[in-house]
């Protein structure tokens, strides 16, 4: 509520390098900055935009066609309106900023699939007015050339600030995407593979089959020109099984690959799985080298599942599958030269990927695209609300929204997305190293005073080598020529790489030097710590850009693995990996039982970033290799903006804490349900600003999420009825104060719409407001009462209706009644002013979203002060051993009354408030035990308000 | 009141709005603001057990014991055993030296006796295939024996063995028991009061023989209860309420409780009066008065004067069901109504002056058909009688309720047929309480 935008215009801007000293002013992370002078009209630049919304843009660099738009989110062609897609698809994909290196690397004979980490860009084009966070990433395609496909996706809205400084959310979101696209299309590829694999093993039996013929019948030590040709043939056909052997391989070995995306989260569980099934794959195709005939496929098979059964019941069942499939598939013969490039069909986007994981995709991207609706200014103040919000985690409950869970955590949990919603518990905790933009978190590292448990002989030498490799990107890595080649040729559109990263860079490398100048002598028994393994994964990863890209190659770099074969290791990682799940396997390879262990840590190390601050500060410094990249490919912009932007990226973080915190919104993608909705509400907000409108009554009650919209909906509805009813204010202080409320009527939807209307002023109604049902027909009980603080009740004329008149009648000390059919409220009476500025039936107040802006404010505002009332030693125990229960008494009454200026029913208000609260920090604690919850109340008599 | 909601309609709600004694939303000297309700059981709940200063235990027709937390609430341990309602239930407490340990003993309908440790929740013994159920328990802890009478009386050591037992030829078979002095044990029995002695021979085996036998009851006898060391009382489902001596067995009072002016009412009405509205349901006592439960009304008699001291014909819309003296001026009281009122015996203000406008004010506030005239029209023969005003009611339950265990200033367990335990406290102490819990939470988290 503080962050409405209604306030925007309201409040003034802040000088950013002088810190207030007034200890009144709000913390600077709350308050509002105008929009920066620069930019005098803000409409100029998205004036020209011929879109009118922003959306995300999927397309391809087809090998056939070039780039192509696929699909845009939301699908609506009225979304882009004269925007040529086609045209812009051009424009981002032209630069392929992944780099990627394919086919086949000098010394290594099979062809390489190339890993390639996503890249992220901003590219601007300021003619069309389109500006766009654009993502590249590579799926695996066994048809296309070198194997990939190059894909990006953008987030394309006409304002670019918009873009510059929600980068890191856009970036982790889309990388989540991203992830998910590639999990699934390694699963397809795999797949493929496999397929590929049993054909080439058919043709090759055949080809034997007719070699062998030929040998028989023609003369010995004669070789016809067809036999040299079959012969030839069969070479081929050979090599290039153990080509795709050898790719099968190499795609088995993704996971362990270390990454040096921070925001490369997966889910692990997929990770293993995945494996698993290559692992699978692998196995039964490792032992066809010898010469193998394709109908004993029956040993083969059981062959393939003993060796099998090291992995779990997903790898075998997904064998049983293949099993079962195989009869209905024919394998084909493979001719001898695959068909050109440009007669044969490309795979579409969802082929490549398998279904499930492309609609997970699509799905994401789309509550991407629905969270990131609103212009700035909505973006900013919501995320502002959102951060004063969960600086009051105590007394929220009461009015809030929930948040959800999610964005709660300190250290943020980075939840890999899985698109087959494999359980939650498995995502890694992960503080992901901030992209740095200004300079405020390089001087906080170098704050930092280096961690002296760090193995130093190999830091310093990994940042030796770190820092040399740094410089060599910075003049010569290929993100760094597109971009300059970009600069050169197309500085009309206006985008350009800046120095400002530069700049940040060689800070940090100051601040590098001067740490490993001070590091401490070695520790001798740094091998035993953990640290080393990620040591030699960070020193793999930046020793040279081949490890990236052939993964055979890390097992030379790996000093702890000995193990001759790469498929045993592959074996124990795998094991590794399923240590937890079957621990007993373990003792089979009891020999690798170290090395299991090592791989293990390496396995995850190099995702994991403990969330400990000043452990993980030098860490990710020392990790920064990947940073560079993305910090030259953020700042990619107009310079006009440069100066402001630093400002704004630091709005949010001031506080050195966290130093992720910044701009990064809180990533509650999953289940998050309420801030998606909440989200919408925004945009309903912001944009249709009509929700004055007269609708139904929302579907508030028992089972929904009360959502922000609801909410806001529902402010309408206690406008109304605050201007229709005199006796308002006694029914909203029934309600603050704890009192039941029973809202009587004939007719459902009149009693719901009132309901819901009222819901508004139920303290802590709960996430799907548990404390309120809107109809019920039958006579309550006591535990009604005790569970709910508002009521709907049917006013019927049978014998269910006399009981429940009955039961009215019968608990009517405890609570109100609203009759809405003679409009009418039994209530004890209130005199109290503390209401009669919510309640004022003659107030000014015309629209619903102001009024409710208006309570939110009033009730935060009582919040407030029953935190205050709760929190306060002095009024709850006495100050010294002498006092007596009276003088603590006359204390609170005085607090009550003359501080915070509260009559008799308006100390009511608070004190229930102050209940709650209490209640509710006290709960976690008797949560464990299932003890009923407390009802209190009090004896006073009620009257009868009338119209 | 609440004419406004019914609409016109005279329905059930006119039990409330005939109810005598309303005494209104206001209540300033009922404490009871706050309250938890208890589930667990599944069908009525008829007895609850003091354990210690903060448990209780809860039995009722499904068989279950449930051990509460008072303070908390919380639900401590759940005996299960019993297949068949539970018939009687009291704490045996023995204290070997220093030690004092509280077990419950609980008798069934399925003819089956148990020992449970609270603490536990563990079965420690159990007799079943007993020849016919319990009706009531009885501990004697001066001799570390307990006594279960039913058909028959059995006497039974702390470790379960049976001692010695007498059958009876009654057919309702004993319905209460007391311990007596001289290791004599008062069993109610119909309309008698059998007498019987415990001896313990030398070879610490014991027997148990009927002494006597009192008849002067006309009626089934409902309550017996010990008043004070030399005192016992009984009282029948006619209303007669007898004071016995405890050591010779004489009648030293015999007060019959008859409504006068109410059977004359009645026998204008329906000219049958019904003997539930005299039953004695309950009796309780200080010492030095006794508090009975005549049908829905409530009578304090004083051991001392042997005189009425006050009393309230109509109490309750319902038959009382169980009672309790606070204190020498305040009481309790729970019915099938489903409330529990509490009383205060207050002078009148003037005796010569009894009918003061609020007094009557408050008797005859509602115009029912049921009361009609003045109800008290001349009080018995007692010139010096004070009055029951009701301070407050707690109301709760939906159904009657059973019986209430207080915990003083911990608050009060009631119990009921609708299957709840309803746990009233004091609002304001609990609420005091949780900011000290709050402000040590506080302390440990180190701030917020």
């Amino acid at each position: 509520m503080i962050g409405s935008p209604d306030l925007v215009a309201f409040t003034k801007e802040d000088e950013y390098g002088q810190t207030s000293p007034d200890p009144w002013a709000l913390p600077e992370e709350f308050s509002v900055p105008l929009y920066p002078l620069a930019d005098s009209n803000p409409w100029a630049k998205t004036s020209y935009a011929k879109f009118t919304k922003d959306f995300i843009l999927i397309s391809e660099f087809s090998e056939q066609v070039g780039p192509q738009p696929l699909l845009t989110i939301p699908d609506d062609p009225k979304i882009c309106g004269t925007f040529d897609l086609n045209y812009f698809s051009l424009r981002i994909m032209s630069v392929d900023y992944q780099a990627s290196f394919v086919g086949h690397p000098p010394g290594s004979g099979y062809p390489r699939l190339s890993f390639v980490e996503d890249s992220r860009v901003v590219l601007g084009d300021s003619k069309e007015g389109a500006f766009a966070y654009v993502h590249h990433l590579t799926l695996y395609d066994l048809e296309a050339r070198g194997f990939v496909r190059p894909f990006c996706m953008a987030y394309v809205s006409a304002d670019e600030r918009k873009i510059m400084l929600q980068f890191q959310e856009l970036s982790l979101r889309f990388s989540q995407a991203s992830e998910c696209l590639k999990a699934g299309n390694r699963r397809a590829f795999a797949k493929e593979l496999q397929r590929k694999l049993r054909d080439l093993e058919y043709t090759h039996s055949v080809l034997q089959r007719e070699e062998g013929l030929q040998r028989e019948a023609g003369p010995q030590r004669m070789y016809s020109a067809h036999a040299v040709e079959k012969a030839n043939e069969l070479a081929n056909v050979e090599k290039s099984i153990y080509e795709h052997r050898d790719l099968l391989k190499q795609i088995s070995l993704y996971n362990r690959r270390p990454r040096r995306d921070p925001h490369a989260v997966t889910c692990q569980k997929c990770m293993s799985e995945c494996l698993s099934e290559c692992e699978a794959l692998l196995d039964k195709y490792a032992k066809l080298a010898n010469p193998f005939s394709y109908n004993n496929k029956g040993e083969k098979r059981e062959e393939g599942q003993a060796d099998g059964g090291g992995g779990d019941g997903e790898g075998d069942e997904e064998e049983d599958e293949s099993v079962k499939r195989r009869p209905s598939y024919t394998p084909q013969l493979i001719k001898a030269k695959s068909a050109k490039c440009f007669d044969k069909r490309l795979k579409t986007l969802l082929e490549l990927c398998e279904n499930t994981f492309y609609s997970a995709t699509v799905e994401l991207l789309k509550e991407t695209e629905r969270s990131f609706r609103g212009d700035l200014c909505y973006l900013h103040t919501r995320r502002l609300d959102r951060a004063l919000c969960r600086k009051q985690r105590i007394t929220n409950f009461l009015f809030e929204e929930d948040l959800g869970d999610d964005d709660e955590d300190e250290g943020r949990t980075l939840r890999p997305f899985c698109a087959v919603n494999h359980a939650v518990d498995n995502y890694s905790l992960l503080n992901p190293p901030p992209i740095v933009l200004g300079p405020d978190h390089l001087e906080l590292d170098s704050l930092e005073p280096p961690d002296p448990l760090d193995p130093a002989s190999e830091t310093s030498h990994t940042q030796e080598s770190e820092l040399g490799l740094r410089e060599s990107h910075l003049e010569s890595s290929p993100s760094d020529q597109t971009l300059e080649t970009q600069e050169s040729s197309e500085e009309t559109k206006g985008s350009f790489s800046s120095d400002k990263s530069g700049l940040g860079q060689s800070e940090r490398q100051q601040n590098l030097a001067g740490m490993k100048s001070e590091a401490p002598d070695p520790d001798p028994d740094s091998d035993l710590t953990p640290d080393p393994d990620h040591n030699t994964d960070m020193e793999r990863e930046s020793s040279s850009e081949e490890t990236e890209t052939t993964a055979g190659d890390d097992e030379g770099d790996n000093k702890e693995d000995q193990t001759p074969t790469s498929l045993l290791e592959v074996v124990s990682g795998l094991e590794a990996s399923r240590e937890d799940v079957c621990e007993g396997e373990a003792e089979e390879v009891s020999d690798l039982l170290v090395q299991i262990d090592t791989a293990c840590c390496m396995a995850q190390e190099g995702f994991l970033y403990e969330a400990s601050a000043p452990e993980a500060v030098p860490r990710l410094s020392q990790n920064s290799h990947p940073q560079p990249l993305s910090q030259t490919l953020v700042v990619n912009q107009e310079p006009q903006a440069q100066i402001p932007l630093q400002d704004d990226y630091t709005v949010g973080s001031p506080c050195s804490e966290s130093p992720a915190a910044g701009l990064e919104l809180p990533v509650g993608l999953l289940g998050d349900a309420v801030s998606r909705t909440s989200v919408e509400d925004g945009w309903d907000c912001t944009m249709s600003a009509s929700t004055g409108s007269d609708r139904a009554a929302s579907p508030l009650g028992y089972g929904g999420t009360v959502t922000l919209r609801q909410r806001k909906k529902a402010g309408q509805g206690a406008l109304r009825f605050v201007r229709q009813y005199p006796f308002a204010m006694q029914a909203l202080w029934c309600l603050l104060s704890g009192r039941t409320l029973v809202v009587l009527g004939a007719d459902e939807g009149r009693v719901r719409r009132l309901v819901a209307a009222l819901a508004l002023f139920v303290p802590s109604p709960g996430k799907c407001g548990e404390r309120i049902q809107a109809w019920l027909s039958c006579p309550f009980t006591l535990t009604d009462l005790q569970r709910w603080k508002l009521i709907g009740l049917q006013r019927v004329a049978s014998p269910v209706g006399s009981s429940m008149l009955y039961s009215l009648s019968r608990y009517s000390r405890y609570i109100s009644i609203l009759d809405a059919d003679q409009k009418t409220l039994r209530c004890p009476p209130y005199r109290g002013q503390l209401l009669a500025n919510i309640a004022d039936h003659r107030t000014y107040i015309r629209r619903g979203s102001t009024y409710f802006l208006h309570v939110q404010s009033t009730l935060c505002r009582l919040a407030a002060k029953a935190f205050l009332f709760t929190f306060t030693h002095h009024l709850h125990l006495p100050v010294s051993s002498t006092e007596g229960p009276e003088g603590l008494e006359g204390r609170r009454c005085c607090f009550l009354q003359e501080q915070l200026g509260l009559g008799e029913e308006d100390s009511h208000i608070l004190l229930y408030l102050s209940q709650l609260i209490t209640h509710q920090y006290l709960q976690p604690a008797n949560r464990s035990s299932a003890t009923a919850p407390c009802f209190s109340f009090n004896y006073s008599t009620s009257v009868l308000y009338k119209i | 009141m609440l004419r406004w909601i019914l609409g016109g309609r005279e329905a059930q709600g006119s039990v409330e709005k005939s109810s005598v004694l309303c005494i209104g939303e206001e209540q300033p000297k009922n404490w009871f603001t706050e309250l938890q309700v208890l589930k667990g059981h599944f069908d009525i709940v008829r007895f609850l057990v003091q354990i210690d200063d903060f448990r209780c235990a809860s039995a009722g027709d499904d068989g279950l014991v449930l051990v509460w937390n008072v303070e908390t609430g919380e639900r401590l341990q759940e005996l299960r055993g019993h297949s068949q309602q539970i018939t009687a239930i009291t704490t045996f407490t023995c204290s070997n030296g220093l030690m004092s340990h509280t077990s419950l003993i609980t008798a069934s309908s399925d003819r089956s006796l148990s020992l449970w440790d609270p603490d536990t929740g563990n079965r420690v013994q159990t007799i079943s295939d007993l020849q016919s159920s319990v009706k009531c328990l009885l501990v004697l802890e001066r001799l570390c024996v307990w006594v279960s009478g039913g058909e028959e009386l059995c006497v039974w050591n702390k470790d379960f063995q049976l001692q010695c037992h007498k059958q009876n030829h009654s057919d309702t078979g004993i319905t209460a028991l007391i311990e007596l002095p001289k290791n004599c044990i008062a069993a109610a029995m119909d309309k008698e009061i059998v007498i019987y002695r415990l001896t313990v021979s030398t070879d610490s085996s014991m027997s148990v023989a009927e002494i006597r036998c009192l008849s002067d009851h006309q009626d089934q006898i409902r309550a017996l209860i010990n008043v004070n060391d030399g005192l016992f009382a009984s009282g029948s489902h006619m209303g007669e309420l007898i004071l016995w001596d405890a050591i010779d067995w004489n009648i030293l009072a015999y007060e019959h409780i008859l409504w006068e002016e109410s059977q004359a009412q009645a026998e204008i009405r329906m000219g049958a009066p019904k003997p539930s509205e005299m039953s004695i349901q309950h009796l309780t006592t200080n010492g030095k008065l006794i508090l009975a439960a005549v049908g829905s009304g409530l009578y304090v008699y004083s051991v001392l004067t042997k005189t009425v001291v006050a009393y309230r014909k109509v109490a309750h819309d319902s038959n009382i069901l169980h009672t309790m003296l606070l204190s020498d001026s305040e009481l309790m009281s729970c019915s099938e109504d489903g409330s529990v009122r509490m009383w205060e015996i207050q002078d009148l203000p003037l005796p010569a002056e009894p009918a003061t406008p609020g007094f009557f004010g408050m008797w005859s506030f509602g115009r029912s058909s049921k009361q009609a005239g003045p109800p008290l029209k001349k009080i018995i023969d007692v010139p010096n009688i004070r009055t029951l005003e009701l301070t407050g009611d707690l109301i709760g339950h939906s159904g009657a309720v059973q019986m209430f265990v207080s915990f003083n200033e911990n608050g009060l367990v009631t119990c009921s047929t609708d299957h709840l335990l309803i746990l009233w406290k004091n609002g304001e102490r609990q609420s005091h309480l949780r900011s000290l819990v709050l402000f040590q939470k506080l302390e440990e988290n180190g701030g917020l």
